[in-house]
């Protein structure tokens, strides 16, 4: 396997980080109670932060910017996850979606820190250090929902039905650590399947890029904000 | 069921801490989540203290049977008695920033 260039390193992350904060601040307003709804409003904010961040670094290789890079991208060119890009409005998935991405995630930053890219390596740094917070939140909450004899079968169920998306969050070699940490926390083996690769795309992206581009398309070019 | 924490803000160092609301949490650990979220995300803190609600002894009865106002601070006039003590003194009102 041929390794991805900078350029695609990056948007792998970013548009990871930007659909999937995308599809948490769908929550805003109807999350489960209002301290949630905020903390969890805050998370996606961040991602989307992290994506702001990463793209700005891939658009001073492209001569673009970061909105370009970001919004005026045809939907094949997107290089996020199927995981993030699932429209999964039910709380025991999301739950187990933000889980195992930020496990994924995780494993994933690790290596960037140690890259020797200082750039890569500082930035990987500097996400790193707010995935903290959203690890703690994904975790208190699967510790949760393991706990009550309502959260327990619906948690697995979601885990059972992400499970192969979250194995495509990585490549080849990071899959195995993924499988170590996932099964270690839950105290049980995940079935064996095929991971859903990066680059396929589920249907509900298109949908996800007509809404969210949607006011940039309709603004006359050049408009400024 | 939740339990409600009360959230004391700081908004710099040596600052006084300072009741910013309340929160409700399942536990300590989604309740310190919560508060860095709600009190923390833009900044304005420097420090929070979380506070089970249950911890928080509350007194609200007070006993004042015979009156006596001179132990409130509405009880006399101060500005009477500094004019007092200035004609005692023999000067008037000084007008240094920070004099009474």
């Amino acid at each position: 396997m041929s390794s991805p260039s900078r350029v695609d390193l990056l948007l792998d992350l970013a548009d990871d980080e930007l659909i999937l904060g995308w599809r948490n601040s769908e929550w805003t307003g109807i999350a489960p109670f209002l301290e949630e709804d905020v903390a969890f409003s805050s998370i996606a904010q961040n991602e989307i932060g992290h994506a702001r961040a990463l793209y700005e670094l891939a658009a001073r290789e492209l001569g673009t910017d970061a909105d370009a890079v970001a919004f005026d991208r045809p939907v094949a060119e997107y290089r996020s996850a199927p995981l993030v890009e699932l429209r999964r409005l039910e709380w025991a998935r999301t739950i187990a979606r933000h889980w195992l991405y930020e496990t994924a995630d995780a494993v994933r930053l690790e290596v960037l820190k140690a890259s020797d890219d200082a750039e890569l390596a500082g930035i990987a740094a500097k996400i790193d250090r707010e995935e903290v917070y959203h690890r703690i939140h994904a975790e208190m909450w699967i510790d949760r929902l393991l706990g009550s004899d309502e959260g327990r079968p619906r948690l697995d169920a979601a885990l059972d039905e992400l499970w192969p998306y979250a194995l495509g969050v990585l490549d080849d070699e990071l899959r195995p650590e993924l499988v170590t940490r996932v099964e270690a926390k839950l105290g049980r083996s995940l079935p064996d399947v095929d991971p859903v690769p990066r680059g396929k795309h589920e249907t509900e992206l298109a949908d996800l890029l007509e809404e969210m581009t949607s006011v940039r398309r309709s603004a006359p070019a050049g408009a400024r904000w | 069921m939740p339990s409600v924490y009360e959230v004391f803000r700081r908004e710099r160092p040596g600052a006084a801490m300072q009741h910013a609301g309340s929160i409700a949490a399942p536990d300590e650990r989604f309740a310190e989540i919560y508060a860095r979220e709600q009190y923390g995300r833009r900044g304005e803190s420097d420090a929070l203290w979380l506070v089970p609600r249950d911890a928080v002894q509350e007194i609200d009865d007070f006993v004042d049977e015979f009156d006596l106002k001179y132990r409130r601070v509405d009880g006399y006039s101060l500005k009477e008695r500094l004019k007092e003590a200035r004609e005692l003194a023999g000067s008037s009102r000084r007008d240094e920033p920070g004099t009474p």
